[in-house]
C-alpha cells in the first residue's frame, strides 16, 4: 500500500516531456507501482492531447502521406501484435523502466561502498546536472546527515527507511527541497534499495563525509 | 465512413487502422492530426523540416502501435500526443525516453463501452475547456506542454475539468486488476 505519493508538478512536468532525463526515469518508476498517480498522470496527459488537438494546423508536405504510407511499407513487416503480452516479472524488484535503463533487476548492478555499509550505484550519466543513482543502506543504518541544494526525489524499491516525515516503503516517493535537512534511517527488517534523483550535488554535514564526498564523487 | 467529429469517431478510425490495416481510416487520422502534431513539434523548438521527419514518424508509430491504443485509458488526441511528446525526446536525447510499464492488460480484455464512452466525452469537454480558458491560463497550460517553463513554474490551478478524468481512469484501472487478479505492486 502506497502511502506517500507523488507531486502534481513532477507529474505534470512529465506528462508536458519537461522534466531531466533523471526525473523521467523516477516518475516512470514510480507510476509503474502506484496506480493512482497513473490515473493523475493520464489526466494531465489528456490536457496535453486537448492542447494538441486545439493547435492551428500547420501546412505539411505535399507528398507527406506518401512518404509515411512508404515508411510504413518500407520496413519489413514486425509482429507487433504480441508486444504488449511480454511476459511480466512480478519478482522482479525494479520496475520495468528502470530494468530497461540499466539493463537488468537488482542483482546487474555495480555497487561502490560509501561507508557504514553503505552502497551505492550512479545510473544516468554524468552530463547532466541532474543525477539518478541507487543506494542501498544496510537495516538500521542511517544516511549520512546532508541536505541539498535543489530538489531530491526518493523512491523505494525495496525495504524501507524512517525519517521526520514518517516511514516510506516499496513505491513511497519523498520530495525533499533544499529547506530539508533530512537523516533517512533504514528500517530494521532488511536493507533498504532506493532510487534517489538529485539535481544538485548532495551537501553533507560534517567533515568525514564531506572528503567522501570530494573522493566518492556522491 | 463518416466524417469524424469527435473522439468516439476517432476510435473507430484507430481500431480500423488496428484490425483491417484500413489506409482510406489511416488517411483521415493522418489529415486530421499530421498537421497539429507538426505545428505542436515546431511550437515546441524543432525546425519546420525536423518537424515534418518527425511529424512522419509519429504517423508511423499511430499505424504500427494501433492494436496498442486503449480508449479506456485515453483518448485517441491523448494518445497521440504522447507518442508526438516521446518521440521529440528521444530525437533531442538520442536514446529512448524511460515510460511506465504498460498495464498487463492487452487490447483482448473486456471494456464497459459505457465508461469508454464516457471517458471520452470528458475529455472532449476537456478540450471545450482548454479553448475556452481565459489568455493568461491557456498560455501558461500552452508553454508548459511546449517546454517552456521548468515544471516547478507550473501553475495547476487553472480550473480544468482534470478530477472527473482522473477517478474515471483509475476506476477503469481498479476493474481490470480486480477482473485480472494483479496486484498494484509486485
Amino acid at each position: 500500500m502506497i502511502t506517500h505519493h507523488i507531486t502534481d508538478s513532477l507529474l505534470m512536468g512529465y506528462a508536458a516531456g519537461a522534466l531531466s532525463e533523471p526525473l523521467d526515469l523516477i516518475v516512470a518508476s514510480h507510476v509503474s507501482l502506484c496506480d493512482d498517480a497513473r490515473a493523475r498522470l493520464s489526466a494531465y496527459e489528456s490536457v496535453g492531447g486537448a492542447m494538441l488537438e486545439a493547435e492551428t494546423p500547420v501546412d505539411i508536405a505535399h507528398d507527406s502521406f506518401d512518404k509515411t504510407l512508404q515508411l510504413i511499407m518500407g520496413d519489413a513487416p514486425t509482429d507487433t501484435v504480441h508486444e504488449a503480452v511480454k511476459a511480466p516479472m512480478p519478482h522482479a524488484v525494479f520496475p520495468k523502466p528502470l530494468r530497461d535503463y540499466v539493463g537488468g533487476d537488482l542483482d546487474s548492478i555495480r555497487w561502490r561502498p560509501l561507508g557504514f555499509g553503505v552502497k551505492q550505484a550512479v545510473v544516468t550519466p554524468r552530463r547532466e546536472t541532474a543525477v539518478a543513482r541507487l543506494l542501498s543502506i544496510p537495516a538500521g543504518q542511517a544516511m549520512p546527515d546532508h541536505g541539498h541544494s535543489g530538489l531530491e526525489v526518493t523512491l523505494v524499491l525495496e525495504g524501507a527507511y524512517i525519517d521526520a516525515n514518517g516511514r516510506f516503503a516499496r513505491g513511497d516517493i519523498e520530495v525533499a527541497t533544499e529547506e530539508d535537512e533530512h537523516t533517512p534511517v533504514a528500517d530494521i527488517g532488511g536493507e533498504c534499495i532506493c532510487l534517489v534523483v538529485t539535481d544538485a550535488p548532495l551537501r553533507f554535514n560534517g567533515v568525514i563525509p564531506k572528503v567522501a564526498q570530494k573522493i566518492l564523487r556522491i | 465512413m463518416k466524417n469524424p467529429k469527435d473522439a468516439a469517431d476517432w476510435i473507430v478510425h484507430i481500431k480500423a487502422v488496428a484490425q483491417t490495416r484500413d489506409q482510406s481510416a489511416f488517411k483521415a487520422l493522418f489529415v486530421y492530426f499530421g498537421p497539429r502534431v507538426k505545428s505542436f513539434l515546431m511550437r515546441s523548438g524543432l525546425e519546420e523540416s525536423l518537424a515534418e521527419e518527425c511529424m512522419q514518424e509519429v504517423m508511423v508509430s499511430v499505424w504500427r502501435k494501433a492494436h496498442l491504443f486503449d480508449p479506456s485509458k485515453a483518448s485517441p488526441g491523448t494518445w497521440i500526443f504522447t507518442i508526438a511528446r516521446n518521440r521529440k525526446i528521444d530525437l533531442l536525447r538520442k536514446s529512448s525516453r524511460p515510460e511506465p510499464e504498460d498495464l498487463p492488460w492487452g487490447p483482448e480484455a473486456q471494456k464497459d463501452q459505457h465508461e469508454i464512452l464516457e471517458l471520452q466525452q470528458d475529455t472532449d469537454r476537456l478540450r471545450e475547456a482548454l479553448v475556452k480558458l481565459p489568455q493568461k491560463q491557456r498560455d501558461l497550460v500552452e508553454r508548459a506542454f511546449l517546454g517552456d517553463i521548468s515544471h516547478k513554474e507550473i501553475a495547476t490551478e487553472t480550473g480544468l475539468p482534470l478530477g472527473t478524468i482522473k477517478s474515471r481512469i483509475r476506476l477503469a484501472i481498479e476493474r481490470l486488476r480486480h477482473e485480472l487478479g494483479v496486484e498494484a505492486t509486485r
